[in-house]
């Protein structure tokens, strides 16, 4: 007796993710029952086809890209700590956060980090650049088949010219919060949990 | 006064465990009334507005901006947290614990005491609800079988004894709309106990497929005395043959009335999916009904892909109780410049409102099948006209449609 869900999470474990991420122990348990029920293998990770099989985010085209974000660099699986870890960005910020320990390390779901999340989306080769080429893939990938190569292309060089500030014909990710200083990051990458 | 007793027993035993966490200051978590997460309702439209209002843009019409990615990437990660889907092929979560295990996903503080009455509970349920229910339809059911040439009254008498044999506590809402010869009755479909629900209050004529074992044999004995209709798996590929056998069916005004469940596969009693469009390019009047079931007493929902038909029925026989409430909703037609689709959206969404359940566009069929890539290219579409065409930024662009025709 007693729920499955509960049994095989350990209240260490609960803490630990707690405090690196800022989930509350409930918000911590429901995401683990979420966790569970998209793992069809039972094998306590998730793989690349457990995610696709969620229909709303098949038909989202930069699908594959998001799906990407969970997976770190290499591996093929994720474990419900680094299922956690990625969704931490996605938490609200709270005002008793932004006054916290300076010496402490930066909380998972800053303006930064947000930012980066999303900076990573654009960078295929996670080599902290945006070039010209992953741009116009991730266009590509946003407006599929209805607008001609000519045209990703212009629009890919005008985002590029305007971004760009030392010349390397590509976005780093200075040049990409400075494209982004006057949205509301905050709002736009940020997730209303419950609880 | 039995009843009684199970609906106290269930709000007792919430009450118990909230207090027992309380007394030990653990966090006890309220499962499912709110979601995990609140969704912002807002559109492509929107959102791509307000990002284009407050970026930074030396253009005065900005084709495109490096924050348009903010929309995809958070609604994205919303799916993986809480999507429409894959929540309606697995069982309810329940408000209060109805005191089985099977029920039982994220119920942790449970006391000495709780125990003792679980273990009550499995003793009245195994060792005297589930003897007694197979041994009444066993017994009854040999008796019966030497008589299935009196069609009707057999029909009626042996599905009253199913309904017996699983204590099933029907409530039958405006008796005056229900379906009449000619017609078909549609319902969202929950379990095959759905038919024997129906069936308890009037004769219809199945349709479905050909299935082995155990409900291969009833299939089999039903036709003996009532014209159903069971379809080979290669038949149902050709729409034609079966739209033809369905018509002709309705024809027939002596022919009791088609009973068809349009999702095509069992969903969890909380929203009703695509109805598919067979039944309804028919051209004859539809019959919706609503069937809720109450899962205070027992989850109904059969999960094909996890129990087999057997193991379901084991279940249900010593469950507590199956409550439903059944409504005959007024008989729907198909009207001028309305197409099947449009029709079968107009009477899912009937039986959403009345059953208090999500109207979704969604597939069934997702349950076993990858989503078509189409539903993606209308997402794509409908973000290119924002890069593009300019004109069209405060267009109404109905995506929903889209979805439906596939």
């Amino acid at each position: 007796m007693g729920s499955r869900a509960s049994t095989l999470l350990r209240e260490e474990e609960i803490e630990e993710i707690k405090k690196e991420t800022g989930f509350s122990h409930s918000q911590i348990t429901r995401l683990y029952s979420r966790f569970t029920s998209l793992d069809k293998g039972e094998n306590g990770t998730l793989s690349r086809e457990d995610f696709q099989r969620i229909p709303e985010l098949a038909i989202n085209p930069l699908g594959d890209r998001i799906i990407n974000a969970f997976f770190p660099e290499g591996e093929d699986q994720v474990n419900f700590r680094g299922f956690m870890r990625t969704l931490a960005h996605f938490r609200p910020i709270e005002d008793n956060e932004k006054n916290k320990d300076p010496t402490a390390s930066e909380p998972l779901n800053s303006r930064t980090n947000k930012l980066l999340f999303a900076f990573r989306l654009y960078d295929l080769d996670r080599d902290d650049k945006i070039s010209r080429d992953e741009l116009l893939q991730v266009l590509r990938m946003m407006v599929g088949v209805n607008i001609s190569d000519e045209q990703l292309g212009s629009i890919a060089d005008r985002t590029i010219q305007e971004a760009d500030q030392n010349g390397d014909n590509s976005i780093s990710f200075n040049e990409f919060i400075k494209v982004l200083e006057k949205v509301d990051v905050e709002q736009k990458m940020s997730i209303r949990f419950l609880h | 006064m039995f009843s009684f007793h199970a609906i106290f027993f269930p709000q007792w035993a919430t009450l118990r465990m909230e207090r027992g966490a309380k007394e030990k200051n653990h966090h006890l978590y309220k499962p499912y009334s709110n979601g995990i997460i609140a969704k912002e309702p807002s559109s492509l439209e929107q959102e791509i507005h307000e990002l284009r209002g407050s970026a930074n843009s030396l253009r005065s019409e900005p084709e495109f901006e490096m924050a348009d990615i903010f929309y995809f990437c958070r609604r994205g990660v919303e799916s993986i947290v809480d999507d429409e889907v894959t929540k309606r092929f697995s069982a309810q979560e329940l408000e209060s614990w109805n005191l089985l295990t099977r029920s039982n996903y994220n119920f942790r503080h449970i006391s000495v005491r709780l125990s003792a009455l679980w273990g009550l509970g499995v003793l009245i349920r195994y060792g005297f609800l589930l003897p007694l229910r197979s041994e009444f339809a066993l017994w009854h059911s040999v008796s019966f079988r030497l008589r299935t040439y009196l069609s009707e009254k057999v029909h009626l008498i042996c599905y009253r004894i199913c309904v017996r044999a699983l204590t099933a506590i029907i409530t039958y809402h405006n008796r005056e709309n229900k379906p009449k010869n000619g017609g078909i009755c549609v319902a969202n479909h929950t379990t095959p106990i759905d038919v024997i629900i129906l069936a308890n209050d009037g004769c219809y004529s199945m349709v479905g497929q050909v299935h082995g074992g155990l409900m291969g044999i009833i299939q089999r004995a039903m036709v003996k005395s009532s014209p159903h209709i069971w379809f080979e798996r290669s038949e149902v590929k050709d729409r034609h043959h079966v739209a033809k056998r369905l018509g002709d069916h309705v024809a027939d005004k002596t022919k009791q009335p088609i009973l068809i469940f349009p999702e095509g596969t069992c969903i969890n009693n909380t929203s009703v999916m695509m109805f598919k469009k067979g039944s309804f390019e028919i051209g004859c009047t539809v019959y919706p009904v609503a069937i809720k079931y109450d899962p205070r007493f027992g989850d109904a929902f059969w999960n094909s892909s996890k129990f087999g038909i057997v193991n379901y029925l084991l279940r249900m026989m010593s469950s507590w109780a199956i409550v439903c409430s059944v409504w005959y909703l007024p008989p729907m037609n198909r009207e001028e410049g309305e197409d099947a689709v449009q029709f079968a959206n107009r009477v899912k969404a009937a039986i959403a409102a009345q059953g208090g359940l999500v109207d979704l566009l969604w597939d069934g069929g997702l349950k076993r099948a990858k989503v078509k890539d189409a539903f993606k290219e209308e997402q794509q579409k409908l973000y290119s006209k924002f890069v593009v065409n300019k004109t069209c930024l405060f267009e109404n662009i109905c995506s929903h449609r889209c979805i439906s025709k596939g």
